[in-house]
């Protein structure tokens, strides 16, 4: 109490105190200013140029210019695959201050659909960028980019962008080869080079767009531009331009394509033609189709659904991926192998009464034709495609050699087409069956595969590949969709396959001849009213195995129990320019249905061409017409 | 020597006690504060212009409130700092009642509760209560013994935590820290014993740990750990001191021109004409500008330090000492953020950021250290 009196009543103690203190803060005082100019020391003088790079990397971004795709032609020009300009509505979430709010009224002004906002959301919470635009709605009509126009002020955060879209003018018509570009998903956005897809939404997803799509992209191109913290761009400060991708020319003929979409409407079906000269592919045909453009922009989840389970199965590429029993198709190649070997002769024949059983055993196996054909030397067994000849044959010749010509000839492997997928279907051996099943292979197995079925399995795109081997005696040309890259045309090596005599040759190309232009033949209608001599080979593949005595009323079973019609052919014989496969599921028997596809495809590609008219106009075709008239 | 000391000193000495007073000094003014004063603001306008973004609104407002805070200042200097003690606990109930209606009818941004709505003027009661809290506790202690006594200081305590709490609750953990230390340093300067400091300095990181874990809000902690590792998150909480940092670092040591700095033109810097408007001039004007700066406020504390070493009584010397370091410690705090050795806290920079409230507080302040500065010694003398 009285120390706090005295404390009061001396001014001098309280200045002291008050006082020193004051020292003791200027102190502190003067302490952290030193602190705080040290600190803006380093930042501005001793690290000035680490923050200065900092800052210019701030507002100067490099933006990617995408490069414009690569066109896709047919060999005669005519275009595919194009680019067409298109109005996208997309919104930078960043900009928005309400997203809700502005779908909302997006959705009022425009009418946007469910699937169009399911699309947005769904690409909303994929990986972005920042300040990346997600598209709304494509191809925008005019009005609707008036309507945007107008009331872009009270819309934030919204773009209306121009870019170049995919656009397959023959819409269904080429989805399985040329195939079709799609915006990049997270599983390609894990694989693709960062930097050349920057700015490039889309990438090929089939086809010869997934194919070629190093061609078809192009290299991108740079902008360096400022930008401010929102993303907006201000100016351009510096430009690199786009390499636009490369045009290809397909070895595709649009016209023969196109007709043989026709001729196979409403059927599941696959056509491949194949230039028997260059190895290239002529047509390569899946029916049903799909459009190509709904995958463009991203196709809505109901139709991709209704694809998907259509029974039909539009999206399988049946030229590549379909595998079938080859049926007789292979008949003529095992007659060469039989040939080759020596285990038959031209001139070696059997009696056949339709039936064969092999040696201590019981099956029966049966010929197609009850009763048998009668007296069968190879160019009948061919001409009428007897079954009891090819058990014999295959029987004397075993698997081995069948296997062996199977594979030379291109069954059983996949062809090296250049497209991104194909099968490699199933030419039997003893290693296979062994590998495959686990079992060793049955005398009665030979049986089976020497008229094509059993374990056989080839892809349509085989059999056309097999027959234009056949038709160049023996040369291979891998199978190729591009005639040119640009102006600069493709070309592949031919490569032999074998050694066969001329005459095995002429001896199976005659017996071909004949199944079209002989009267016996199994395609003998076809041969009626050509202007040139054609080749071919019906075949017919079971679709399920039918109990050996059964009895069975084809129409009675459903129509996809019924068996698939083949049919291989080229022509002209003398100088094969084309070669033709043509599988029609549940088409029945070949020579109805799918071998007038393959005579059409023939006569209309060799009446298109001029250099054929020559050919048809040879002594040696004129005659042989006259005879089979005569017939 | 202290008497050495003593005589040379202005006003205290008998060789100028008979001096005629100016002009200045009859109105109260204290040349050298407002030259300063002046000095700062002008540069301040000019920053906030480039900030600003070339705003004619913002411009005009700063400059109204650079008048008010002029007429405010000058009113203030005629008090004699006795009434004043007197009137302190006024300043603080008013402060106090301030803030309690923040809480209960305020309005803010971001979460946070600052403001009071008075229909004509809106106002952050927290920038008045930095200056009346400290006054008040001058004009408490100032009346006690000196070295402060243990009872007093419970007193005093209660006195600061009471508006601590309640800014605490808007929530601005920044200005409670801020307003507590404009307290603290009064019982520093009142002559607090060593034993006390020391004891609290070595509490203070159990305290540290007791708010982190009970006080503090998400946000907050973000903003302390983001201090630490800006990098961690470029887009979000890093944001801020990544782009303000490169703003200071880019601006080397002539700056990219006044208009032309780069950060805060293209809208990277954030709140580039309040809380982080020495980005702006560190950019545009670099080490040198930042130098000026530094050099301007250095001039005010010693003046205001000056002032408080001079005053004529307790309560003036504890006041004048309180309030000049108060000032300093919003100048620290602001560019020590600012420039990423602090946490971000939302602390103005005195004198430059956009802001009425704290503007014209300050000119305030200012105004009661003129009034100090002015004191004549025959009132202190009665």
């Amino acid at each position: 109490m009285n120390s706090e009196y005295q404390s009061i009543s001396d001014p001098n103690i309280q200045r002291r105190v008050v006082r020193s203190r004051i020292m003791g803060l200027s102190l502190l005082l003067a302490s952290l200013l030193a602190v705080l100019l040290l600190r803006y020391y380093d930042l501005q003088i001793k690290d000035h140029q680490r923050y200065a790079t900092l800052s210019d990397e701030n507002r100067v971004h490099v933006r990617a210019v995408a490069p414009t795709r690569g066109l896709i032609f047919d060999r005669n020009g005519v275009i595919l695959a194009e680019n067409r300009p298109s109005y996208t509505l997309s919104i930078v979430t960043e900009r928005t201050s309400d997203l809700e709010q502005l779908l909302a009224e997006l959705k009022a002004l425009l009418g946007l659909t469910d699937a169009e906002m399911a699309r947005f959301e769904e690409q909303k919470s994929q990986y972005r960028r920042p300040y990346e635009s997600i598209p709304l709605r494509f191809q925008l009509t005019e009005e609707n980019v008036a309507l945007l126009a107008v009331n872009e002020f009270r819309l934030p955060g919204i773009e209306v962008e121009v870019e170049l879209v995919r656009h397959y003018p023959f819409n269904e018509a080429f989805a399985h080869s040329v195939g079709y570009v799609g915006r990049i998903n997270d599983r390609e956005q894990a694989v693709i080079e960062k930097e050349r897809y920057e700015g490039t939404h889309v990438i090929g997803k089939i086809g010869i767009e997934k194919q070629y799509e190093d061609l078809l992209h192009g290299s991108v191109g740079y902008e360096y531009v400022e930008t401010d913290a929102r993303g907006n761009v201000l100016r351009v400060l510096e430009r690199e331009d786009a390499t636009p991708g490369e045009d290809l020319y397909l070895s595709i003929d649009s016209r023969l394509q196109l007709r043989a979409e026709e001729l196979l409407e409403g059927r599941r079906a696959s056509v491949v033609a194949i230039d028997v000269e260059t190895g290239e592919v002529l047509a390569l045909v899946s029916t049903p189709s799909y459009d190509a453009n709904m995958f463009v922009t991203g196709i809505s989840f109901k139709d991709y659904d209704s694809l998907l389970h259509n029974i039909n199965r539009p999206l399988y590429d049946r030229a590549l991926l379909g595998q079938y029993p080859p049926g007789s198709t292979v008949k003529p190649l095992y007659a060469l192998a039989g040939l080759a070997t020596g285990a038959v002769t031209k001139e070696w024949s059997i009696q056949d009464y339709g039936e064969f059983q092999l040696t201590n055993q019981e099956r029966v196996y049966r010929d197609w034709k009850r009763g048998g054909h009668g007296r069968v030397d190879l160019r009948i067994a061919v001409e009428q495609s007897c079954d009891v000849y090819f058990y014999e044959l295959g029987n004397m010749v075993g698997i081995d050699v069948l296997s062996e010509f199977g594979h030379m000839f291109g069954l059983g492997h996949k062809t090296g087409i250049d497209m991104p997928s194909e099968m490699s279907g199933i030419m039997p051996s003893r290693e296979w069956k062994r590998a495959a099943r686990g079992l060793s292979w049955y005398p009665g197995d030979t049986i089976n595969a020497s008229i094509g079925q059993g374990f056989s399995l080839v892809t349509p795109l085989q059999l056309a590949q097999m027959t234009a081997n056949i038709a160049r005696r023996g040369v291979s040309l891998k199978p190729h969709m591009i005639h040119a890259v640009n102006e600069r045309e493709i070309e592949v090596a031919q490569n032999p396959l074998v050694d066969i005599a001329p005459d095995h040759w002429n001896t199976v190309h005659s017996a071909m001849e004949d199944v079209v232009h002989s009267m016996r033949g199994t395609a003998s209608a076809q041969g009626r009213g050509l202007s040139f001599r054609m080749a071919g080979k019906t075949g017919t593949a079971q679709v399920v195995g039918i109990p050996q005595d059964a009895e069975y009323d084809p129409e009675l079973l459903e129509e996809f129990m019924l068996d698939h019609a083949l049919f291989v052919s080229f022509a002209p014989v003398e100088d094969p320019k084309i070669a033709i496969a043509v599988v029609i599921e549940n088409g029945e028997h070949g020579s109805y249905v799918a071998a007038p596809v393959a005579r059409e495809l023939t006569v209309q590609w060799l009446e298109e061409n001029p250099w054929i008219v020559s050919q048809a106009d040879s002594d040696e075709s004129q005659p042989i017409e006259e005879e089979v008239d005569a017939i | 020597m202290q008497s050495d000391f003593l005589r040379r000193m202005p006003g205290i000495g008998p060789a100028t006690a008979g001096q005629e007073r100016g002009l200045l000094e009859r109105m109260h003014v204290d040349p050298i504060l407002l030259l300063a004063l002046y000095m700062m603001s002008a540069i301040g306008i000019i920053v906030l212009y480039s900030a600003g973004a070339e705003s004619q609104y913002l411009i005009s407002r700063q400059v109204a409130y650079l008048g008010v805070g002029t007429v405010a200042m000058l009113v203030v200097a005629q008090i004699p700092p006795l009434v004043m003690q007197r009137l302190a606990w006024l300043a603080y109930a008013g402060g106090i009642v301030m803030l309690g209606i923040v809480l209960i009818a305020g309005t803010g941004a971001k979460g946070a509760q600052r403001w009071v709505d008075l229909g004509i003027i809106q106002f952050q009661p927290s920038e008045v209560i930095k200056f009346a809290l400290p006054m008040f506790i001058a004009s408490y202690l100032s009346q006690r013994a000196m070295p402060i006594k243990f009872k007093h200081l419970c007193w005093a305590l209660i006195i600061i935590v009471i508006p601590v709490a309640l800014i605490l609750f808007q929530p601005d953990l920044g200005t409670a820290i801020l307003v507590a230390g404009s307290g603290l340093v009064v019982l520093f300067l009142a002559g607090l014993r060593w034993r006390y400091i020391i004891s609290a300095l070595a509490l203070a990181p159990v305290a540290v740990i007791g708010a982190w874990v009970f006080l503090l809000h998400d946000y907050q902690k973000q903003r302390v750990l983001t201090m630490f590792n800006p990098e961690e998150d470029k887009l979000g909480a890093g944001w801020n001191i990544i782009q303000s940092t490169t703003a200071i670092g880019s601006g080397g040591w002539s700056g990219k021109g006044w208009m032309l700095g780069t950060q805060s033109h293209l809208d990277f810097l954030p709140e580039s004409h309040t809380d982080f408007i020495i980005a702006v001039l560190a950019e545009e004007f670099g080490f040198r500008g930042v130098m000026v700066l530094l050099v301007g406020y250095l001039l005010l504390f010693i003046r205001g330090l000056w002032i408080s070493y001079t005053a004529k009584n307790s309560f003036s010397r504890l006041v004048a000492g309180a309030l000049t370091f108060t000032i300093f410690i919003y100048v620290f705090v602001n560019m020590g953020m600012v420039s990423g050795i602090l946490p971000v806290v939302g602390v103005p920079l005195p004198l430059f950021s956009y802001g009425g409230t704290a503007l014209v507080s300050i000119f305030i302040a200012f105004g009661v250290l003129m009034a100090i500065s002015t004191e004549q010694e025959t009132l202190h003398a009665k």
